[in-house]
């Protein structure tokens, strides 16, 4: 609230509210009014019921502690998270290098009421120390996934474990090896970030000054140093998700899952939460579901792809790419020879290998079927047609394209999933 | 129950940063302390009020510790259900509706204490209310009246209007728990509410019923025979940790 509306609103306001009450008071009491006596008391106990009545009222029902004034990342400093990050993170523990997978799931079903099938048969193993990206269409099982691995909901049926323990235990072992941040992270609204920190690193039983300690490096790695003393229902969209983060990793979990961590970001916040997320390669083993596919290859070692709750295929992304990837070559005319786009488009559609031609006002792209026969096959031909180029290009697959394609194909029936080893198909070892 | 302290710290600093605590303590103030008020000066103000020419002749009885006893429980029990059902009906709805329990129960910290650490949170938050609005109640009558209750029976009739509040509160949490939503849980709990009344009237299980402790209350705070209060104490006395051990099983496994 600024001044003006203090000084115009709400003072003139208090002054009505408190000046009436006095007069009907005062005049109460006056000596030749009908109420008499021991009656005036009574009538100035209704006066005053009457306006404790309304604030009652209010602190029952009118408050809503989920909004508050959205205090934006700039003018909370959130900087990017930087070298003091870096060194709080390297003075962590190590993930232990380890041959065992940090989830592993066989079998992993979740059917629900009325039949609805959410997750079918999931078969995945995760390495320690990946970054794995789980990605998905909308209603594909990513998020039930998530919960059944965190506990939140029962499997139907099929087996897992989470850094080692069984999941489904509730007896704190599974809650005390995992972090876990929500799609829509929610918080309590009354609360301070840094109460929150500290709330939750008591539940994982961090004492004294350990538990400081712990709450200020997290504060630190997510950018809410100076935001940490301010309640949460002040905070901006994207330094709630900061916030989630550092709940997820107060007690330095050995698997942190995330879920969408970077749906609901603005650029600038999705560029924070990856770094963050980057960063903490080697101190966990990061579980992060999502369809941003450019944050994917940005962070991620490696991929499943998920859809109508079947694995669709799971490996690195590089032998992804390798193995999935349609080659794309682009062809681009030397300017002032008109004609020139039509005549390699036609020229490229009569090819055998060609399996799809799409032009621009000045490029054609070629979608070969073999790019072992294509690549060399195309500057010839160019060559015999006489028109020159300004520009041949192989591109380079993305994910993305990978993804679509892969999802397009796997519609029902579902062929079986493919899964790339951690070396790779090749046998090189992958990131 | 792990993380139940806690969880308990949490919950009591939220009844104390929404301003449920000040609130509920206000309205125990405010109605505790006009019970006695009420009994007292009524009489007048109808008289003062019927004075100015009306033809109508409104009877009141005169002020006695009965009355004011009456006034204090009635008020009391009415307005503290409100309170005990304002208080508990969105306490589990809301948390699973927002993902905060989500967010808790991915800790180490079992879903018991999760509950409990609400149930418990509620109860401490009515004991503040109950004792002030009851001991400035008692403040009040000895300025008002000639003579004060018996210390005795009156701190008696606190703790059995307490415990029942606890009651309705602990059938409006397990009403949260079964639903997504705090209006229903608000529903279930005044369904609970008027089904225990109406079983409250019935010949042999009336005496049972927690809205009957208020008639024992009443007796006690008055220094009257009870009668036989050992089975319904008992009950009542049972009632919580029964409705909260099923608050448990439906909450234990659901999904959140």
């Amino acid at each position: 609230m600024d001044a003006t509306t203090l000084a115009l609103v709400v003072l003139p306001l208090l002054l009505l509210q408190f000046g009436l009450l006095g007069y009907a008071l005062y005049d109460l009491f006056q000596e030749d009014r009908r109420v008499r006596g021991d009656s005036k008391v009574m009538w100035a106990l209704i006066i005053l019921f009457v306006n404790v009545v309304g604030p009652l009222i209010y602190l029952f029902l009118g408050r809503d502690e989920s909004r508050g004034v959205a205090l934006e990342a700039t003018a909370t400093g959130a900087p990017a998270p930087g070298s003091s990050t870096a060194a709080i993170l390297a003075s962590w523990p190590r993930l232990e290098s380890t041959t065992e997978a940090a989830v592993t799931t066989s079998g992993l079903t979740k059917r629900y009421r009325g039949g609805v099938v959410a997750l079918d048969k999931l078969d995945l193993t995760v390495p320690s120390g990946s970054i794995f990206g789980f990605l998905g269409p909308n209603g594909a099982g990513k998020t039930t996934t998530l919960r059944l691995l965190t506990g939140l909901a029962g499997a139907t049926a099929g087996t897992g474990t989470v850094a080692g323990v069984p999941i489904g235990r509730t007896d704190g072992q599974l809650a005390r090896n995992i972090g876990y941040l929500d799609q829509d992270p929610r918080f309590y609204a009354w609360m301070k970030g840094r109460e929150l920190l500290d709330m939750v690193a008591r539940l994982h039983g961090l004492h004294g000054a350990e538990r400081r300690r712990r709450v200020d490096d997290v504060l630190e790695i997510v950018g809410l140093r100076q935001a940490g003393h301010r309640r949460i229902g002040g905070y901006s969209g994207g330094m709630r998700q900061r916030l989630g983060i550092g709940q997820a990793l107060i007690n330095q979990p050995r698997v942190l899952f995330l879920d969408e961590p970077v749906s609901s970001l603005d650029p600038e916040g999705r560029r924070d939460v990856l770094a963050i997320i980057s960063r903490l390669r080697g101190t966990a083993t990061v579980f992060m579901s999502t369809h941003i596919l450019n944050d994917v290859e940005r962070v991620c070692d490696r991929v499943a792809i998920l859809n109508l709750g079947h694995l669709v295929v799971e490996g690195p992304i590089d032998e992804l790419l390798d193995r999935y990837a349609q080659p794309i070559f682009e062809l681009e005319p030397e300017p002032q020879q008109p004609g020139a786009v039509e005549k390699l488009a036609g020229l490229m559609r009569r090819q055998r290998w060609a399996q799809e031609v799409q032009t621009t006002s000045d490029t054609v792209r070629v979608f070969a079927k073999d790019p072992g026969v294509a690549g060399p096959a195309i500057l010839p031909l160019v060559v015999k047609s006489g028109v020159g180029l300004a520009r041949f290009e192989r591109e380079r697959p993305s994910l993305e394209d990978v993804f679509l394609r892969l999802v397009a194909e796997s519609g029902p029936p579902i062929a079986p999933a493919v899964h790339i080893p951690a070396t790779g198909l090749d046998g090189r070892a992958r990131r | 129950m792990m993380g139940f302290g806690t969880l308990l710290i949490k919950e009591l600093r939220e009844q104390l940063r929404t301003g449920r605590l000040v609130a509920v303590a206000a309205v125990f103030i405010l109605f505790g302390t006009l019970g006695p008020l009420t009994d007292r000066y009524m009489s007048e103000l109808i008289n003062a009020l019927g004075s100015q020419g009306g033809e109508m002749t409104i009877t009141v009885p005169p002020p006695s510790l009965s009355g004011a006893a009456t006034q204090i429980l009635k008020n009391l029990t009415q307005f503290g259900i409100v309170c005990a059902l304002l208080l508990a009906m969105g306490s589990v709805a809301w948390e699973k509706d927002r993902g905060t329990a989500g967010m808790i129960l991915t800790k180490p910290a079992s879903r018991a204490a999760f509950l409990g650490s609400k149930l418990a949170a509620i109860a401490v938050n009515l004991a503040i209310a109950v004792i002030l609005g009851c001991g400035l109640a008692y403040g009040y009558m000895l300025v008002l009246y000639p003579q004060a209750f018996d210390i005795v029976g009156y701190v008696e009739m606190a703790l059995l209007l307490w415990w029942m509040l606890v009651g309705f509160a602990s059938i409006t949490l397990l009403g949260s728990t079964l639903t997504r939503s705090a209006t229903a849980a608000a529903g279930i709990g005044l369904v609970a509410l008027l089904v225990l009344s109406i079983a409250g009237s019935l010949p042999v299980i009336g005496p049972y019923m927690p809205i009957s402790l208020g008639n024992v209350a009443f007796d006690l705070v008055l220094g009257s025979d009870p009668g036989w209060i050992l089975g319904p104490i008992v009950f009542n006395v049972l009632l919580v940790p029964a409705v909260f051990g099923v608050t448990w099983l439906v909450f234990r496994n659901q999904e959140l």
